[in-house]
């Protein structure tokens, strides 16, 4: 089967690739351009460790063809740093202890990062509801709540 | 809670600094099983039994070695023969030989140049199948007319006339049980089912393994434990455990799961055979639910006396277990250690048989044993006390075990917590809050031992002062950041100039994987020993310089120093110092200590759980949840919380949720996470918790392992608070809401 | 002699006795003397067992065990 030549826009960065047909957008990060922050933990759409953005929406990139990234912007765990100054939820997460393998934390922090952009102020039950679709064995949420909940308020200068 | 035997005054221990893998972690940078890739590289997919059990008649390769790029394929005949007891196990786990014995079970394997057309290529290889009679429930494994899945397997204990699938029989106690039943004003006795569940870690399994021909070779690989990877490999391949080196990557959970392998030798035996290219293999998420983990079923009977007053006079329990089709891989022995581990009870029995079953091979998943027993005895103990109109908490209290009393499984506690963490649980808030229509409370405790076992550690100090430190033991809950602060505060210099390495198989002696809560109390107890042995070195070095007897030197906040006013007036030498002069001094200074680790810090643990059950749908809801638990002494009491917090989760998973399904066919049916379905944030509360500190007498710094007590209390204490709110008792797991309501239905006819 | 308390389970293969005295100053003399006097017990003191000395799990062969102490075997455990 011959491969579809794609070029994309990743974490601000114009990058092409050749993928197969079935080739996920999840493949593709992690194997056509080495982008392995981006985790795959079910390829069913079921766990969010392959959460990325698509032109500013929410998806999980195993559910994406990696054909259908032409022409778009990609957001990665990769870009959620501003250089070597960290997002707020990054620097949270570390702070509140709010990982513990860390598999869950970059599909967790890209979730994360969309629901404050669009609600800056969620209530707990909010985040819980939001990050629902993202799993995490090893935590059981307490401190990840609290970090997204404190990375917000910091965003807004609440504290 | 009793402080006084504490010592006080750490700089670091007890303190919360950042985990030193959080910003690889934070940034997606820190690499997984699945993140690394080699020159040449080939992709694997497996073949895997889609019956039971099932005799292989023909295995077909041919249209898939003739695609282009399609590298090698291999099936059991690939694998030496002759291996004997577990190594034979884990062969036959690893690829079926005549027989498949569960769905799922691999039979071929095959390497190419892309992951889609591997499998393309799997898709392509035939295999004839004669489907055998298969039985998946333990207690219908046991049954005269139960087909035998292996005969001739099961070992010296089994009594005569069992069923061949019986393999295993344990029995132990202490005291006169009929005198004890005697005693007591009220003896119940109930039967408890639990399913299996899986560890649940969000990475598969996934590893990078390249072999030649001459049986050299290396493995990157997600594993608690590279060395149990090396052995078990090198015997499942027949090659030299030393020749070959094990890398532990990033590791995303184990929970006891990654402790052994599934199909690492799978891609090493494809790269000797397509001429020693490295190969990844990775599983898919249904290849890890199917093939992978999980835990036991369990069947379980209890018997319990109770005088009037809530004294424990006698306990006898019966469990049977299944770990798949494979002797020794269920953990009844440890069920049983564990079932009435939290009281002093004069007369106690325990019977255990293991089973096999047409089901993955069991593997350790945190506290094994320990919740499935916990779920019968503290649910019947619970039962009991609102039998007699007693406090259930009270009545935990009233028999705790403590130190110097008989442990159930045999010998006397030394120091141990649960009094101390039975009273912190009954001072909690959480118990005044008053609840609505519809709301339980239910209470459970819990127990897990610690384990020490093998290991290894050296430390080296550099040329500036600061100090690596080297150790066997994969970081998954934050074992780096406690390990490097137990080094820190013995050598007295800052947790910042500290590194902690996982290292490979090559740099170190064996180790043990971090497995039975060890790596903080058997590293960290290595840990510290290896930087006394630096210390005393150093303290060497300055003596030399000095021109003082070495004992007349003492070593004080990261300094040499004289011992007292008689040693002489010099000022103290920092390990910076000694550090930039080590080469012309006698050399490099390094610490290494080496020890099976003993030690048996117990740790208890007691949980409080609010629910509220939905009369329209059986569904619960998790109001409120509280974990008490010793931790002996909590290094940093961050990481400590986020052990309590994860145990708890996962066993209120295992409560409401999580169980294997099967098929008539002997399938299992839930393969994906949609339907295998693990706690969402969305289903739970913050996790309240109060970390109790009874120092271990058997670790430098008191410290308990305590990453498995807190799977144990969540399956009773559920039980328990869904008693409570609805009269319904349920004794089989998951408490799905189909099964709550139905029970609530039953209740109500005057059945329950 | 020291005085090793078996499991129950392993009664039947000590000539019925759940307390085996043995004369032994190292817990590698006593698995030895105890599997000389009840060979029945080989396979599965082979097969592992933990030596629990005074409450504590004792993992060298070459540790010392006296009259006084307690001792047990118990099942072997590992964990998760
Ligand atoms: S890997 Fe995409 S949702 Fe799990
Ligand atoms: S930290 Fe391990 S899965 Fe979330």
């Amino acid at each position: 089967m011959s491969k579809i030549h794609v070029t994309t826009t990743v974490n601000g960065d114009p990058v092409e690739f050749l993928a197969d047909p079935r080739d996920t957008l999840l493949d593709c990060l992690r194997d056509q351009l080495g982008l392995t922050g981006t985790k795959e933990g079910c390829g069913t759409g079921d766990c969010g460790a392959c959460s990325v953005t698509v032109d500013g929406v929410l998806v999980c990139s195993c559910l994406v063809l990696g054909a259908e990234a032409q022409g778009k912007q990609i957001g990665t765990v990769e870009g959620i740093a501003n250089g070597s100054e960290l997002h707020p939820l990054q620097r949270k997460f570390i702070e509140h202890a709010a990982l513990q393998c860390g598999f869950c934390t970059p599909g967790i922090l890209v979730a994360a990062k969309a629901l404050l952009e669009q609600n800056p102020d969620p209530t707990e039950t909010e985040v819980r509801y939001w990050l629902a679709g993202n799993l995490c064995r090893c935590t059981g949420y307490d401190k990840i709540i609290r970090a997204v909940l404190d990375a917000g308020a910091e965003m807004r200068g609440a504290n | 809670m009793p402080k006084d035997d504490l010592k006080t005054g750490y700089r670091i221990v007890g303190t919360r600094p950042d985990r030193p893998d959080g910003l690889d972690k934070v940034t997606g940078r820190a690499r997984y099983g699945a993140d690394i890739s080699a020159p040449g590289m080939l992709h694997a997919a497996v073949v895997r039994s889609p019956h039971a059990h099932a005799r292989i008649i023909r295995i077909d390769a041919s249209k898939a070695l003739v695609l282009d790029g399609v590298k090698a394929v291999i099936t059991r005949a690939d694998f030496p023969t002759g291996l004997t007891g577990e190594d034979w196990n884990l062969q036959e786990n690893t690829i079926a030989g005549d027989v498949a014995l569960y769905d799922g079970h691999a039979v071929a394997a095959v390497a190419a140049t892309s992951k889609l057309l591997a499998q393309d290529a799997a898709r392509l290889i035939e295999v004839v199948y004669e489907v055998l009679p298969h039985v998946i429930d333990v207690d219908a494994a046991m049954q005269p007319d139960a087909p035998v899945i292996r005969a001739g397997t099961a070992d010296h204990s089994v009594p005569e006339g069992m069923h061949p699938n019986v393999v295993k029989y344990i029995d132990f106690g202490h005291g006169d049980l009929e005198a004890g039943f005697a005693a007591a004003d009220l003896v119940r006795a109930q039967t408890y089912k639990t399913e299996a569940t899986h560890q649940g870690y969000i990475e598969p399994h996934a590893c990078l393994g390249q072999m030649g021909a001459d049986g050299k070779g290396e493995m990157w690989v997600c594993t608690q434990g590279q060395w149990y990877i090396r052995r078990m490999c090198s015997a499942v391949l027949g090659t030299d455990a030393s020749q070959l080196r094990v890398t532990p990557s990033e590791i995303g959970g184990g929970f006891g799961g990654k402790t052994t392998i599934f199909m690492e030798p799978l891609a090493l035996a494809l790269s000797r055979k397509a001429g020693g290219r490295p190969v990844k293999l990775v599983m898919s998420r249904a290849e890890v639910l199917r093939a992978t983990g999980p835990t036991a079923s369990a069947s379980m009977d209890v018997k319990l006396g109770m005088k009037a007053d809530g004294t424990l006079t006698a306990a006898q329990v019966n469990f049977r277990m299944q770990g798949g089709a494979f002797i020794g891989s269920s953990p009844v022995g440890e069920a049983l250690s564990c079932a009435l581990a939290c009281y002093t009870i004069p007369a106690v029995h325990h019977e255990g048989y293991e089973v096999l079953a047409n089901r993955p091979k069991a593997a350790a998943y945190r506290a094994p044993g320990s919740p499935m027993a916990a779920f019968a005895v503290e649910s019947l103990l619970d039962e009991m006390c609102r039998e007699l109109g007693l406090d259930p908490l009270a009545v935990r209290l009233k028999n705790a075990a403590r130190e110097g009393a008989k442990a159930s499984y045999g010998p006397t506690y030394n120091r141990i917590g649960l009094v101390e963490t039975l009273e912190a649980t009954m001072a909690h808030a959480n118990l005044k809050v008053p609840l609505g229509p519809n709301q339980g409370r239910g209470v459970a405790s819990g127990f897990w031992f610690n384990h020490g076992g093998e290991t290894s550690v050296s430390l080296a100090i550099g040329e500036d002062g600061t100090v690596t430190v080297s150790v066997g033991t994969p970081d998954i809950g934050g074992s780096r950041a406690s390990l490097g602060m137990m080094t820190a505060e013995t050598l007295g210099i800052p947790y910042e100039a500290v590194r902690v390495n996982i290292v490979e198989t090559g740099a170190l002696g064996v180790n043990e994987p971090t497995h039975g809560s060890r790596a903080t109390f058997a590293s960290g107890l290595a840990a510290v020993e290896a930087a006394k042995q630096a210390i005393k070195t150093m303290c060497a070095r300055a003596a030399a310089e000095w021109g003082i007897d070495a004992d007349a030197v003492e070593w004080i906040d990261g300094a040499a120093a004289p011992a007292g006013p008689n040693a002489g007036k010099f000022p103290p030498m920092s390990i910076a110092e000694i550090g930039a002069k080590m080469g012309s001094t006698g050399g490099p200074i390094s610490g290494h200590h080496e020890v099976t680790a003993g030690g048996f810090g117990a740790s208890f643990g007691a949980h409080v759980v609010d629910v509220e059950v939905d009369p329209e749908t059986g569904r619960t809801t998790v109001l409120r949840y509280l974990v008490v638990q010793d931790a002996g002494r909590a290094i940093h009491p961050a990481y400590v919380e986020g052990q309590y917090h994860g145990g708890a989760v996962q066993g209120i998973g295992w409560a409401l949720n999580e169980e294997y399904v099967y098929g008539a066919d002997g399938r299992l049916q839930n393969t994906v996470f949609l339907d295998y379905r693990i706690p969402v944030a969305s289903d739970l509360p913050m996790i309240d918790t109060v970390i109790v500190e009874v120092p271990n007498p058997g670790h430098p710094y008191g410290v308990r392992g305590v990453g498995e007590t807190g799977i144990t209390p969540p399956l009773p204490a559920l039980a328990n608070a869904i008693a409570a709110a609805t009269g319904a008792r349920l004794r089989s797991l998951p408490m799905s809401p189909p099964k709550v309501l139905a029970a609530i239905k039953a209740k109500a006819n005057g059945q329950g | 002699m020291v005085k090793v308390n078996l499991w129950s389970g392993l009664r039947r293969f000590a000539a019925d006795q759940t307390v085996v005295p043995v004369e032994a100053r190292t817990v590698r003399e006593m698995l030895d003397a105890l599997t000389a006097a009840h060979p029945a017990l080989l396979p599965f003191i082979k097969a592992g067992v933990s030596v629990s000395v005074n409450g504590q799990i004792v993992t060298d062969l070459n540790a010392p065990v006296a009259p006084e102490d307690e001792v047990y075997l118990i099942q072997r455990i590992k964990g998760g």
